[in-house]
């Protein structure tokens, strides 16, 4: 354990030394009052939620629940974890330092956590505003930044498992990306596909997973779906890093 | 100390390692030496736990470093050829986190920094980000990094590579004192920095190793015949004569003014070279002894190699 809060700890000072981390929560914060207040203000104020800022895609009516922003920006956030470290080398060093992979893995995961957590914690005056200025249902609240958070546990996740693939940032990113829309994507085609399938696509969907936290609903079920993402892909990128030793 | 046997590496298809065994005993300062892509830095690979073997076995300190990597890997401080640093850190912070990743206690950790600042003369640069120091520092850096938890072997992949030359000679006095204390396994691709650094060097090209002795035999078998440079002013032909007569001599060629004298290695004729162009009256502008290349001596070692094969 010692291990992983070291190499956490110095991901999240490496995160707050480097630029990208303030110009991806800058551009996210920005993006989210955007749709925070398009929801408010095309609903004539009807609906005084923080929607709009948990699931922006809503404020078009795009069934798919989720939010794209953290999707987007989780990814870019992630996509330097290991891939920065292969192209300057310091990955070979951490590799024979005596650490175990999942060490690696974890503390990488840890790290990124504290940083997707600090951007959720930037937006809670969202909620604030509404709270001082409306009279919103407190619950779906709390429940949204829990599926937020998860939501988010399970972004830097597969953040994490497209750098563990390659060198190349972008290749990662659109590595990572391609499985984060998928998975979210499936809840959409599951609603037009044959009934034994749709199962399983639904089962496998990113939105029909957060629909519940949206409108207040904890599921178990739910959580269970976004930690075992999370574990699924922090076990693949363990993976990915041991067969890259026998390359 | 470290231990490699009938190690093989195949990357892909590609033969990297071909079934290579050596030993390094505790205290020793072997070179690796060999030219680009011959296997250096896939063999420092290997030991170090960077990567997997596809035959054979690696130990270093008795542990193998395909079942017992991660305690094998608290035996070795490594610096990789290409230097890497986190570049946004400083100096301190850098050396912190790897000392405190290999085991050190945070007490112990400033002690250490302390002693590699001082022995990598860092003491202006502690408190500098990395990635602001020149080549030369960030190498003496990455040698901080790989003495700082005071390993007992030392795994160094071609340090004096893109330094410029005080610093090499300063590069190359520090290996040799930390060999005291250190086995020491260094790659290299210049000939006479094995010579300088290390007590035993092991020759390896294209996967293989084709020699492996102390540096004084080796010279010897390298130096199957000695060729001396000598520029003379005069009748060319008598001269070239007169050279072929002195005792030792093999053969002389002729470029210009110069006179390309081969001799046994056991012989060294230059002083009797010296007097017959004296005595004829000529003028003798120099003499030295060419130093054989490393491709000539890869030449040489791959064909007699090849020969011993067949």
């Amino acid at each position: 354990m010692r291990n992983v809060w070291l190499i956490a700890g110095k991901e999240f000072r490496s995160y707050l030394t480097s630029p990208m981390a303030y110009i991806v929560t800058f551009i996210f914060l920005v993006l989210s009052g955007v749709f925070f207040v398009l929801y408010l203000t095309l609903g004539n104020y009807n609906d005084t939620s923080i929607r709009g800022f948990v699931d922006p895609l809503a404020v078009f009516g795009v069934p798919a629940p989720g939010n794209v922003l953290l999707l987007v920006f989780g990814i870019v956030l992630t996509m330097r974890t290991m891939a920065e470290e292969k192209k300057l080398g310091t990955w070979e060093l951490l590799l024979t330092s005596p650490v175990r992979d999942v060490e690696i893995v974890t503390g990488k995961y840890l790290g990124s956590m504290g940083i997707m957590l600090g951007m959720l914690v930037l937006t809670l005056y969202y909620p604030l505003l509404i709270i001082g200025y409306g009279d919103p249902d407190i619950g779906p609240i709390w429940t949204s930044y829990l599926g937020l958070l998860l939501l988010g546990s399970t972004v830097v996740s597969v953040g994490i498992f497209g750098s563990s693939l390659t060198s190349n940032q972008i290749i990662a990113a659109v590595v990572s990306g391609a499985i984060l829309f998928g998975l979210w994507l499936f809840g959409w085609i599951a609603g037009n596909a044959p009934s034994a399938i749709q199962k399983v696509l639904s089962y496998l969907s990113i939105s029909s997973h957060f629909a519940g936290f949206e409108i207040g609903v904890i599921d178990t079920r739910d959580i269970i779906y976004f930690l075992s993402m999370t574990v699924l892909f922090l076990y693949l990128s363990v993976r990915s890093i041991e067969s890259s030793r026998w390359s | 100390m470290i231990r490699v046997q009938n190690l093989t590496k195949y990357y892909g298809e590609r033969l990297a390692v071909d079934n290579i065994s050596f030993e390094v005993s505790k205290g020793q300062i072997v070179g690796l030496l060999g030219p680009n892509a011959a296997g250096k830095t896939t063999t420092m690979r290997i030991l170090t736990g960077y990567l997997m073997p596809t035959r054979g076995d690696a130990y270093i300190a008795d542990c193998n470093m395909t079942t017992d990597s991660l305690e094998g890997r608290r035996h070795i401080g490594y610096m990789p050829e290409s230097i890497p640093l986190y570049t946004d850190m400083k100096v301190r912070d850098y050396l912190t986190f790897f000392a405190r990743l290999r085991g050190l206690d945070a007490e112990r950790t400033r002690k250490r920094i302390d002693d590699v600042v001082e022995i990598c003369h860092l003491e202006e640069y502690i408190d500098v980000i990395v990635g602001k120091l020149s080549k030369g520092f960030r190498q003496r850096v990455g040698i901080a990094q790989s003495i700082i938890h005071d390993p007992e072997v030392l795994i160094l992949d071609e340090p004096t590579v893109g330094i410029d030359p005080i610093q090499v000679a300063q590069t190359r006095n520090l290996i040799k004192e930390l060999g005291k204390e250190h086995t020491v396994l260094v790659s290299t691709h210049i000939l006479p920095e094995v010579s300088i650094i290390c007590e035993r060097v092991i020759i390896i090209h294209r996967g293989k190793i084709v020699a492996e002795d102390n540096i004084e035999n080796l010279s010897a078998i390298l130096r199957g015949s000695r060729r001396i440079k000598v520029e003379v002013r005069g009748p060319a032909d008598k001269i070239a004569d007169a050279l072929r007569r002195v005792p030792g001599v093999k053969r002389v060629a002729r470029e210009g003014n110069y006179y390309i004298v081969e001799s046994p290695a056991e012989v060294d004729p230059r002083s009797k070279i010296t007097e017959t162009v004296v005595k004829n009256g000529w003028n003798l502008l120099s003499a030295e002894t060419i130093e054989m290349s490393l491709e000539e001596i890869f030449l040489q070692l791959t064909t007699n190699h090849e020969e011993t094969e067949e």
